[in-house]
């Protein structure tokens, strides 16, 4: 089977690649990116004014698949990711059960390899049901496929337990990733504390409170030697860290998300349920900073925590409703808009912060076009301007707090392992 | 003006319109018959999710000498307890034709998410540490008639300082915003463990010491302090905090000599306020029970404002005067 990209732009960061060419494919792999031409194919797109880049991949999504399929399932999670270009996702273990056997991983597997519309690599809990204490069977889970572990959205506050788990990780090589959070100074808050959280009346999330679980977990990771990623880093002093640690020669890798990028806490102003996830949006200080950090380069991915609730959970009371918000049908259109076009950071800075950044993070295949490579690709349209419409949208849910925008790019197409995804 | 849920969110015409209406409809609770027949056949629904009596008791009495059906929806009795949504719950009530919906809830933000689902009007009662319109407004109007402000309501030159615990007073957040709409200058004067973050970006002044924060005031508003804040560690006793920044007289000498002293209820004599500054003692200005007689006032001028009016002028400018209501509440 040989399929022909012909005419695009191609953008390869990760070999500083970014010309007019055809993209040639061969059983799954990348075989050439070649003069454009005629040529032999099964299979030819014209792909001419469109930009081929790496298969985007995102390390921080929630599929809810197994236990809430009401939200979102693997079968809707990737199409939601394909329609995003996104060809490859890490789904996080807050499912139920939670991802902490090697069944859980083995089913996810077997269930995105029949119904998926990227690749989905599991990340399993650290600790067993993410309740900080017995640790998961971590040799067992990397043997079942899991790329990663994780406590997300439940991080292991006790920092005896969480240094035994770092140092029996890093045995394996097994990456951990953390949401930062010294939950004794955030219970009851619901968004950022400062003066939008003043004014709305709404207990706040202390920035303080992200940083001082980003140093510590930064510190255990130089005491144990294991591989820490900082999930979602929302403020400037967690930035802070990253780049002390990074300096320090401490192995840690850090993404952010394209709304903290985008937004600050005074969108939560009018108790918009949507803008509500943890890390909160924080202030355009922060917000500001992590532009900086991106263009810096510092942070190593861009990840959407893509994270769906049903209508009804996000109609709530402001302090009631789940935290978390969908991101992966418009992290390209943000970033691009956002980011790109202002001049914040180039294309190819983009591409590679959404491709071969998060994959250099986990250890993970792809983010690259080099011959022989893992045929996963997306085609991009720079020029596409688009209204996010969240009922349009392939997600099960509809948790976006950027509904109505206009956005500049969208993917048109993403191709895994040398085949057109269809959606 | 088609709700009332936060004074922040209020125009500076309007929260003068609602002043002034309650002026003149404050002359009701004087008479002998203390009913007009303005709302006759409309329904009030008081929806509490949390204790209150005076407020709840003040809208219902609004209602009612304004001749309006009040019901009660207490929610430890009703299927809220069942776990009802909000939005079910109003769906519900409007559908038993409520007119306006009054709600107390403790969710900083209810009231909002309440007017999205009622079309009816809806009147927040207090939600969390957000706002407390009517207090703010029954406020404001004490002021004024207490310094002869009430021709023009505006309150220029005023210091106005607000003591006690700013982090989890919904009081003193419609107060900021209603007061220094109508021209006041606000300070913030309380521990700093009580201070909600960032507070200084607000239209305020703000103070840790009692002495500072009084000084040349002309109003001095005490906030209850909830004792089980040492509880959480915010105080370490009632004591200190009582010998610290409680209102008595020896505090009160620094601020103006005919400063008024108010609060909002219900006191905590010995601890925020003395007995001697609540009671008047010596001369103290003290404007605790017209900020009562006050409440039901506003209340009527909100319930009459929001309510007496087609269901299509919802939204629109319509702004009557004084003299209209005038009227039909002579009749």
């Amino acid at each position: 089977m040989k399929l022909a990209l012909r005419g695009g732009r191609v953008l390869d960061p990760s070999q500083g690649l970014d010309r007019i060419a055809d993209v040639l494919i061969e059983d799954g792999l990348v075989s050439a990116v070649a003069e454009p031409g005629p040529g032999v194919a099964d299979a030819e797109h014209d792909v001419r004014g469109l930009v081929v880049a790496p298969g985007f991949i995102d390390i921080h999504v929630h599929l809810r698949e197994p236990g809430f399929e009401y939200k979102e399932d693997i079968e809707s999670g990737t199409r939601a990711a394909a329609a995003g270009g996104f060809t490859a996702v890490c789904c996080m273990p807050n499912t139920q059960p939670a991802i902490d056997t090697a069944a859980v991983v083995r089913q996810i597997i077997e269930r995105a390899e029949a119904v998926g519309c990227a690749r989905v690599y599991p990340i399993a809990s650290l600790t067993r049901a993410m309740t900080g204490g017995q640790l998961s069977e971590i040799a067992d889970l990397k043997a079942a496929g899991a790329c990663a572990v994780s406590d997300d959205a439940f991080p292991v506050q006790d920092s005896e337990t969480m240094r035994r788990g770092m140092e029996y990780c890093a045995q394996f090589g097994m990456v951990v990733m953390t949401h930062n959070e010294d939950q004794a100074l955030t219970h009851g808050g619901a968004m950022n504390e400062g003066l939008t959280a003043t004014v709305m009346g709404v207990p706040g999330i202390p920035a303080t409170s992200e940083d001082i679980g980003a140093a510590r977990n930064v510190l255990l990771s130089r005491l144990t030697g294991c591989r820490l990623h900082l999930l979602h880093i929302s403020t400037a002093g967690t930035l802070d860290v990253l780049r002390l640690a990074k300096r320090e020669g401490i192995p840690v890798t850090g993404e952010t998300a394209p709304h903290y990028l985008t937004l600050t806490d005074e969108a939560c102003l009018g108790y918009d349920t949507n803008a509500k996830m943890n890390p909160p949006l924080r202030t355009g200080r922060d917000r500001d900073a992590l532009r900086a950090g991106l263009a810096e380069g510092v942070i190593d991915a861009i990840a959407t925590d893509h994270a769906p609730h049903a209508p009804y959970e996000k109609e709530q009371e402001f302090d009631k409703a789940p935290f978390g918000i969908v991101g992966l049908e418009t992290a390209f259109g943000l970033v691009h808009t956002h980011l790109v076009l202002p001049g914040v950071i180039t294309l190819a800075d983009a591409v590679s912060l959404l491709s071969a950044g998060p994959a250099r993070a986990l250890g993970l295949p792809g983010g690259s076009l080099a011959p022989g490579s893992p045929a996963d690709l997306t085609v991009l349209d720079l020029a596409e301007t688009w209204t996010v419409v969240p009922a349009t949208m392939q997600s099960r849910s509809r948790n976006t707090p950027f509904a109505g925008q206009t956005l500049q790019g969208r993917a048109r197409m993403t191709v895994v392992g040398g085949r057109v995804v269809e959606i | 003006m088609h709700d009332l849920l936060s004074l922040r969110e209020t125009e500076t015409h309007d929260i003068r319109h609602l002043l002034t209406t309650a002026a003149t409809l404050k002359d009701i609770l004087s008479r002998p018959v203390k009913k007009v027949p303005t709302l006759r056949g409309r329904v009030v629904v008081t929806l509490f999710y949390e204790a209150s009596t005076r407020t709840r008791t003040s809208f219902e009495l609004a209602a009612k000498y304004m001749s309006a059906d009040a019901v009660n929806i207490a929610v430890a009795q009703s299927s809220v307890t069942k776990g009802e949504s909000l939005k079910d719950t109003l769906r519900t009530l409007q559908s038993v034709t409520a007119d306006c919906i009054v709600m107390r809830h403790p969710s900083s933000g209810a009231a909002h998410l309440a007017a999205q689902f009622a079309d009816v009007p809806v009147i927040n009662a207090g939600d969390g540490r957000h706002e407390h319109p009517t207090q703010g407004l029954l406020d404001a109007l004490t002021i004024a008639q207490a310094k002869g402000r009430t021709g023009s309501f505006r309150l220029d030159g005023l210091s106005v300082v607000i003591v006690g615990d700013l982090a989890h007073s919904r009081v003193a957040r419609s107060n900021v915003w209603c007061l220094t709409k109508l021209g006041a200058q606000v300070r913030w004067c309380g521990p700093a463990t009580l201070m909600p973050a960032d507070a200084s970006g607000l239209p305020v002044t703000v103070h840790t010491d009692l002495a500072e924060g009084l000084h040349e005031a002309d109003v001095v508003m005490v906030l209850r302090l909830q004792t089980e804040r040492q509880e959480k560690g915010l105080l370490p006793s009632v004591r200190e905090y009582a010998r610290t920044w409680g209102v008595n007289a020896a505090a009160l000498r620094v601020a103006r000599p005919d400063a008024l002293v108010m609060h909002p209820g219900p006191m905590n004599r010995g601890v925020e306020i003395s007995a001697e500054v609540a009671d008047g003692v010596g001369g103290i200005r003290v404007g605790i029970e017209d900020q009562v007689r006050n409440g039901v006032a506003v209340r009527m001028a909100c319930l009459y404002l929001l309510m007496d009016q087609p269901p299509d002028a919802h939204g629109g400018a319509s702004s009557p005067t004084s003299t209209d209501v005038a009227p039909e509440v002579r009749s």
